[in-house]
């Protein structure tokens, strides 16, 4: 009855809402705000406090904050979130676009090549971290690869490397990204209107003109949407880094998440942890507030 | 008659470039996955004798006994099948009432409350583990499996309902005012026109948030501290300190927590990219 007459209601200024949808409303609104808006509040809350988890935390101000200044490790790690965001991030959404280009037109085989690129979007990080750990071992297949062409110079024990570390960790979260960046642009792709192309075409436009004038510009909505996506997952980015390397040797590969997990649950400082997570969050406001943004205008 | 021949010879040229090229390609991004099944089934001794990236020269199951059995793999996939089933379930079913009253009545603030549950999944999860770990204990749910649907179904709430919301914004009002004008209540309509109309994106969301709950490690290791009762990400971790450099065991684990995940993506392949694009295009 609510949406049969919804607009003449809402020009009355008169809602009345069924209480069994209020309920239908409610109870995931309360389920979140339990488990997220709650502990959300707590946590920026607590990057003021300097605790230990025992006694009763004390409130220190932005005194967490001041404190990262002089923190190396911080520094390290926030240097390497960076790097992670322009390498993982960078790189995941070229060689996505790059490898949905190539497969994008439907022939024989493609089924198959998109599958094999989107396999390792099902794997958990852990289980993609501990595979191509296997690979980076002294006897192990990039190594003897190496050897194979006459590249034995190179043969390193990749992460056990401060100079290699970071890098060797990268590739394995690329190597399962770049299946999930192509999905996204396929489809983007698959949405291009083709009236476009054959338009270009008699107007004798090359191919590069044409993904130069036409695809590219008709992917800016995909592209705001793999921008969102890389850097939040690039933020978040956990599992893989903890599984490889726990952000060793000597924080090479430390990302500002792995610190914050082993500052909190490891040493136990979790007002500084807290401050950590708020750093986390700061960076990615910016895409948190955009997103939300463009979904406002399509809520309707 | 040449113009034709050259352009004809000139597109099995193309063809047979694009398949060199996607194949060279695919070999890379499956080259790992074959490595550690060929690594799974090796003997230990085969491995130490000719090293972890020779051919193979044993074939034996023993590392998956091994990683089932003494690595604790089994009862590990029983956990993470014990949390992401009633979590899928339960998160789409909630979800899905959200959705159905957000976009089919005219609710105060509807909008608002809409993006305020989809931010709070935004959020980066760090930011919540120490309250949450807190919060757990004080239910006096740390440490055990409740704790951790708890936190995975109010993560995720917020995005399902985003996307339903926009599914069932779709879904043509004509048809819900037959069932009004036949007497239908709301949990009739939501029951009998609205869920059977939203399937396809329950089944893609089911699909995408099933691999994403089994995949999860932070807030497993956030809320768990027993070893046995750790899901299978947590565990396969645990497998890497417990069988050092035992690689046919570390794989055998790999294999056994990536299958689950696989069968889905195999089972449901149109729906789980289906998924992935329902929440992203939005």
């Amino acid at each position: 009855m609510a949406v049969l007459t919804a607009a003449r209601r809402r020009r009355r200024g008169a809602t009345r809402v069924p209480p069994v949808v209020l309920a239908f409303v409610l109870v995931p609104l309360l389920a979140e705000a339990f488990w997220v808006f709650w502990p959300a509040v707590q946590g920026f809350y607590l990057s003021l406090t300097d605790w230990d988890g025992v006694s009763a935390p004390k409130f220190v101000g932005v005194g967490n904050y001041h404190e990262m200044f002089g923190d190396s490790v911080f520094r390290t790690a926030l240097l390497d979130t960076v790097l992670w965001l322009l390498l993982f991030g960078g790189l995941s959404a070229l060689l996505g676009l790059g490898a949905a280009l190539l497969l994008q037109q439907e022939r024989r085989g493609v089924g198959f090549y998109r599958a094999a690129l989107f396999l390792p979007v099902v794997f958990s990080l852990t289980a993609t971290a501990l595979v191509w750990q296997a690979m980076y071992q002294p006897d192990g297949l990039i190594n003897n690869t190496l050897d194979f062409f006459g590249l034995g110079s190179l043969r390193h024990a990749w992460l056990a490397d401060q100079d290699t570390a970071l890098y060797a960790v990268i590739v394995p979260a690329l190597w399962r990204q770049i299946g999930y960046v192509m999905v996204l642009y396929l489809a983007g792709l698959k949405g291009i209107d083709p009236v476009l192309y054959e338009a270009a075409k008699v107007d004798g436009a090359t191919r590069w003109q044409q993904f130069r004038h036409i695809t590219i510009p008709q992917l800016r909505g995909v592209n705001a949407v793999v921008l969102s996506v890389i850097v939040i997952d690039s933020l978040r980015s956990f599992d893989v880094v903890w599984a490889l390397t726990r952000g060793g040797p000597y924080h090479s590969s430390e990302l500002l998440s792995t610190y914050m997990y082993s500052t909190a649950f490891q040493s136990l400082r979790l007002g500084y942890g807290s401050a950590l997570a708020v750093v986390i969050f700061v960076l990615a406001f910016g895409v948190i507030v955009s997103y939300l943004v463009r979904a406002f205008r399509e809520a309707d | 008659m040449t113009a034709m021949n050259r352009q004809a010879r000139r597109r099995a040229w193309a063809t047979a470039g694009f398949h060199a090229g996607a194949g060279a390609l695919s070999l890379l991004w499956l080259v790992p996955i074959a490595l550690v099944l060929v690594t799974s089934t090796r003997s230990f001794d085969d491995i130490a004798a000719n090293g972890l990236g020779s051919l193979p020269h044993s074939f034996t199951l023993g590392g998956f006994h091994q990683a089932w059995v003494d690595g604790g793999q089994g009862r590990a996939l029983l956990n993470s099948l014990i949390v992401s089933i009633p979590t899928v379930l339960l998160s789409l079913a909630l979800a899905s009432m959200a959705a159905f009253g957000l976009a089919r009545y005219d609710l105060p603030f509807r909008r608002t409350l809409l993006l305020v549950m989809l931010g709070g999944n935004l959020l980066p999860p760090q930011i919540l583990l120490i309250p949450v770990s807190k919060i757990s204990e004080a239910l006096g749910l740390y440490d055990s499996l409740y704790a951790l649907i708890g936190v995975q179904v109010g993560f995720g709430v917020g995005f399902y309902v985003f996307v339903l919301h926009g599914f069932m914004r779709s879904i043509p009002p004509e048809i819900q005012q037959a069932a009004v004008i036949d007497g239908a209540g709301p949990w009739q309509i939501y029951r009998r026109i609205i869920m059977p109309l939203t399937t396809p994106a329950l089944a893609a969301l089911g699909a995408l948030s099933f691999t994403w709950i089994f995949n999860d490690l932070l807030w497993a290791i956030t809320v768990l501290r027993t070893d046995t009762k750790m899901p299978i990400t947590a565990s396969l971790i645990g497998l890497q300190g417990q069988f050092v450099s035992m690689w046919n065991v570390i794989a055998a684990g790999s294999v056994i927590a990536a299958a689950p995940t696989v069968v889905v993506f195999l089972r449901f392949q149109r729906h789980f990219v289906a998924g992935l694009n329902l929440g992203a295009v939005k």
